[in-house]
């Protein structure tokens, strides 16, 4: 459906986003565009190899390189006390090695000089000399008891392992499995991916050594966290700091981690007295920067003969790379994995979970998958296929069988969480008709009479967003609460503050319309501001898709606390009590006598003008909000995706996708299509290209988009959407998270296709990504994992 | 931003000016055409050059594709783009067209050139396979005139290694018109739009009048140190009608004459069997073009 601008909606529906004509006419601001006087730039030298020790570092050649002002190395931030860093997850991360490289690309040192060119000819001239130990790459060995020790800065470390997690009820998924009918197992991995947005990662640093003042330019997701964390490491005051995060070239969780490049340039500019740019280049995003995934599973199924699923049990090694830098709320190490036990009715379920530490690049960020859930709903989605498979039941008809009824919610799993609101039948029934399910599956049966491959592949998603109440979740001790201020101005026009920060969302544009909703403000008469400290209201940031669950709610909130004050106004402006008034969106007016109303316009002048308000009541027109969720917002999905697969050369061509969704209430559908046209187009990637590969000596197979293939149009089909709307009853306009359902629910559903397609062949499972070779190779019964 | 090592840089006027410039800066200096492997490589320095030879302005002298007697001649510094489009071309070398639509992406078949991917002799490279298929020769110009002509085999030495001296430059690509009725046809499996091949074929057939093929040739990409050719198939296929079996057979000369290594865009296994796959592909499609 083509969307315009001629009739904008005031409140939810259909409008081209606020932000896009800066963007399309090339006037966006990100951080490599800030320019500053007298700014210098940064270069970070970083490991050659995956696991070294560092004998001696020569920094004099580089010093006398002209144009070059510093050369910090780890053992210059040791004397500040700066050479580590806290990690997101209560670890700690080198900011430049100081006795041990432990992943290549980790960072070494770093060159401050007038140029880009002048920084990164001074790397060349930083001789290293390293020692180079046996690294841990087969995360398989990582607990060996002969595996080299990565983390020997931690004290009394004498092996790998980082934590072991658990959910459920080990004894009664036991007894469940020890009776069942059926029991279907399966080995499966999700590999290492990265978010590679488009922009990289960088910041300019600008330090203003009288005032004692930092000024932050960065790519973060999440600015408050950033600055309350700089405070903290780098023992600054929090008021002196502002951390800005301009606009944003994507984030995918990629940007919610502090870097030690971010710390570089703070360093580098207090030791300079000059602002100080540090851009990383894509090869450096690619090897150092924050991955995903990286979860070797071992699923179980547990059914009756007849199709009822009674538990699921999973046994996940977790790579963690060389630090413990997953973000993810302090209680949650695997993130919300426990959601594993998919949309099914279950009796039992359990997972055990062991993370270790590898010589790879540290991180297990989001990457659209909303702490893990990527993992989770990839794990069950499979699992269910092939218990299909074992069963000889539709797909389709199996997952019908056992979705959780929509009497049974609030429902709460076997693991603890308890689902909001859910109606999955009509969703899943609509994905079908949208498919033509029962046409395309007479094709397939025609086409494989001839030898054809054609494949169905089906995947429902139930994901847990909007993280998340406070009780439960902080990230390092901060609440996962967010704030939201709106003033009207006196002519009416509004500005909202929000602590979440776009990074090609449309925040300005939905939150425009959540408030537009409330208020009866046209949304193009509201302005977002979002994503300088100094201008906008604490908060944790935008991933998991928290940003609409969460700020979205305090956008709403925070409008109806405003329309309760200028309730009170209309009521002295129309001399009658409050209770005689009635609020048509956009103006209060008399009740049973419509031509009696002021309106909202009318109402913010008579805040900001003369003559006497209600007593008690000051002027203006603006109120402030700090949302603490009650819970998580749960929505769901029903993907169908149709492939057809070359036999000669196995390549895989994604013929149709059809995507339904239900995010409970929908604030612009032009905004969320595009959400999931993004995810699925992600999913693709995953599924059949993406891999963060590393070769037994720990060198990075990945480290340029020659090598790290991400999807283009040619990869994937028109995309097919549809929805069904089953509101929060908890968020205050019923409305769930959608960002990442897409890059969650599609890459099961092509996965799925494919091992349907290859039935003829036996195969029942092959590992990400299905590039023509795995596939070919699994047709020959040889698929293995790809880590 | 990814940026290289100092260099110096000097946009050539005339073809002897770039070969005088080149003879004077030796192994330091290197050519530059539509840059597009060059330039990145030298942003990952990877490949540092103290002078670079911009050669863009000489594509006026340079690029062309002309038919002269028997010979297709294509000017080194034509772009992908214009043997893309070009309808001549297409009409006696459909392989051409094939290759050209999957090569890249249009913005580096705006810029990048057919001396260039030659010189890059990367062993994936798909217009190495093209030139090879058709039994093209290149022309070689060094100081003072100088001329020489060489085979593809000769053209390629190694990987990312040519015949091309220090002082010389690729100025054209020959490619022999035969009497015979021709056909011909390129395949690529890669892993992505624009991606290197995982394993590419190109076929060309010639059909004499008794309706058997009076010569064939078969080139691969990706299977070996450089684009090859299969003299094998050549003498396998001449003298015989055109059928299923002759492509299976075909097919299963270029399976175990190639050399291909297992890598992130495959199994040796599987590019062996896409050699097989790609050469019965192109080959059935070869001759069926020589039917019009």
């Amino acid at each position: 459906m083509t969307t315009t601008n001629d009739q904008k909606p005031i409140g939810y529906g259909r409008m081209l986003r606020k932000e896009d004509p800066r963007f399309l006419r090339g006037r966006g601001r990100y951080t490599d565009d800030v320019q500053l006087p007298g700014m210098l730039h940064l270069a970070i030298l970083r490991s050659p190899f995956a696991h070294a020790r560092i004998v001696s570092v020569d920094t004099s050649a580089a010093e006398a390189l002209p144009g070059v002002k510093a050369v910090v190395t780890g053992a210059k931030l040791a004397e500040l006390g700066l050479a580590w860093m806290p990690t997101l997850s209560n670890d700690v991360q080198a900011v430049l090695a100081t006795d041990k490289v432990r992943f290549q690309g980790q960072e070494v040192a770093f060159v401050v000089a007038e140029d880009r060119y002048q920084a990164r000819d001074a790397l060349e001239l930083i001789d290293v000399e390293y020692d180079v130990l046996d690294p841990v790459i087969d995360v398989r060995k990582a607990l060996a008891p002969d595996a080299p020790l990565i983390r020997d800065d931690l004290q009394g470390k004498t092996n790998n392992h980082v934590f072991d997690w658990e959910t459920g009820d080990a004894d009664e998924t036991e007894r469940v499995f020890a009776s069942a009918d059926v029991v279907v197992q399966q080995d499966i991995v999700y590999p290492r991916v990265h978010p590679a947005p488009m922009e990289t990662c960088g910041a300019v640093a600008d330090f203003d050594p009288v005032e004692g003042r930092l000024k932050l330019w960065s790519t973060t997701q999440a600015p408050h966290a950033h600055r309350t964390l700089y405070a903290i490491v780098a023992g600054l005051p929090e008021h002196k700091i502002q951390v800005i995060s301009p606009d944003l070239g994507g984030g995918f969780g990629n940007k919610v981690p502090i870097y030690p490049g971010y710390v570089c340039a703070i360093v580098g500019s207090i030791v300079t007295g000059k602002p100080v740019k540090w851009m990383e280049d894509r090869s450096e995003n690619l090897v150092s920067t924050g991955f995903a995934r990286d979860y070797i599973m071992r699923g179980e199924i547990a059914a009756t003969r007849d199709g009822r699923i009674l538990a699921i049990r999973t046994n996940v090694l977790a790579d963690h790379g060389a630090f413990n830098g997953t973000a993810a709320p302090v209680k949650y190490p695997a993130g919300f994995f426990g959601v594993f036990t998919g949309s099914y009715d279950l009796q039992a379920a359990y997972c055990k979970m062991t993370a270790v530490y590898t010589n790879k690049a540290p991180g297990g960020v989001a990457y659209a998958c909303s702490f893990r859930i990527t993992e989770a709903v990839y794990l069950v989605e499979r699992i269910v296929d092939c218990l299909a498979d074992e069963l000889g039941m539709d797909p389709a008809e199996l997952r019908l069988k056992n979705f959780i009824r929509p009497e049974q919610f609030p429902y709460t799993t076997k693991t603890g969480w308890v689902y909001d609101s859910g109606d999955y039948e009509p969703t899943m029934r609509l994905a079908m008709d949208l498919a033509g399910y029962g046409e395309l599956r007479r094709e397939q049966a025609e086409k494989r009479a001839r030898g054809e491959l054609m494949g169905i592949g089906i995947a429902f998603f139930t994901e847990a967003v909007g993280a998340g109440p406070r009780k439960d979740m902080d990230i390092l001790g901060l609440g996962m609460a967010d704030g939201c201020e709106l003033r009207v101005h006196p002519t009416g026009k509004a500005v909202v503050r929000l602590s979440v920060q776009t990074q090609g969302q449309g925040h300005e544009t939905t939150f425009a319309q959540i408030v537009a909703e409330e208020l009866g403000i046209p949304p193009d008469d509201i302005d977002v501001l979002h994503g300088d400290t100094d201008n906008t209201p604490f908060g944790l940031g935008t991933y998991g898709s928290r940003s609409t669950p969460v700020s979205g709610a305090a956008a709403a909130l925070v409008a109806r606390k405003v329309r309760d004050k200028a309730q009170l106004i209309a009521s002295a402006m129309l001399e009658v009590t409050v209770a005689d008034l009635e609020w048509i969106k956009g103006s209060f007016q008399v009740k049973g006598d419509p031509g009696r109303a002021v309106t909202i316009q009318e109402i913010a002048m008579r805040a900001h003008g003369a003559g006497d308000l209600p007593d008690g009541l000051e002027g203006a027109l603006e109120a402030q909000i700090c949302y603490n969720p009650s819970n998580l917002t749960y929505p769901h999905g029903a993907y169908i995706c149709v492939v057809d697969i070359d036999p000669g050369t196995a390549e895989v061509k994604v013929r149709r996708f059809i995507a339904v969704d239900d995010c409970g209430t929908r604030i612009n559908p032009m905004i969320i299509e595009g959400q999931v046209h993004g995810g699925l187009t992600d999913g693709v990637g995953m599924a059949l290209m993406e891999m963060i590969a590393f070769d037994e000596d720990g060198n990075c197979l990945g480290a340029s988009l020659m090598d790290y293939l991400i999807p283009t149009a040619l990869e994937v089909p028109d995309w097919e959407t549809g929805f069904t709307v089953t509101p929060s009853p908890h968020h205050p306009i019923g409305a769930k998270g959608v960002g990442e359902s897409a890059t969650v629910g599609s890459p099961p559903a092509i996965v799925n296709a494919v091992m349907d397609a290859l039935k003829p062949y036996g195969v029942r499972h092959a590992d990400m990504p299905l590039t023509p070779s795995r596939v070919w190779e699994a047709m020959r019964g040889r698929s293995t994992p790809p880590i | 931003m990814q940026v290289p090592a100092p260099f110096e840089y000097e946009r050539a006027t005339s073809v002897d000016q770039a070969i005088g410039l080149l003879e004077r800066l030796g192994g330091s200096a290197r050519l530059v055409a539509g840059g597009h492997s060059l330039l990145p490589m030298m942003k990952l320095r990877l490949a540092n050059f103290e002078y670079l030879i911009d050669i863009n302005d000489l594509h006026a002298e340079l690029g062309y594709i002309r038919f002269e007697g028997a010979e297709v001649r294509i000017g080194a510094l034509t772009r992908h783009r214009e043997l893309l489009e070009s309808d001549e071309l297409a009409a006696v070398f459909p392989i051409f067209r094939d290759a050209e639509r999957v090569i890249a992406d249009p913005i580096v078949r705006n810029r990048g050139t057919l001396g260039g991917s030659l010189c890059q002799a990367d062993p994936s490279e798909d217009l190495s396979a093209v030139c090879t298929t058709l039994d093209a020769s290149c022309v070689i110009r060094g100081p003072g005139g100088a001329q020489r002509v060489v085979s593809m085999e000769q053209f390629h030495v190694g990987p990312y290694e040519t015949a091309v001296a220090e002082n010389e430059i690729l100025t054209e690509i020959r490619f022999p018109f035969k009497p015979d009725l021709c056909g011909s046809a390129y395949a690529k499996v890669e892993r992505r739009a624009g991606d290197w091949a995982v394993v590419s074929a190109g076929s060309a057939v010639w059909i004499g009048g008794d309706g058997t093929i009076v010569d064939a040739r078969v080139g691969l990409a990706a299977v070996g140190p450089n684009t090859t050719g299969i003299p094998e198939i050549s003498a396998a296929l001449r003298g015989r009608e055109p059928s299923e079996e002759l492509y299976e057979t075909a097919g299963a000369i270029a399976a175990h004459s190639c050399e291909p290594v297992t890598d992130q865009r495959g199994s040796a296994d599987y590019k062996r069997h896409l050699a097989n796959e790609l050469t019965r592909r192109t080959l059935r499609r070869a001759v069926e073009r020589t039917r019009g």
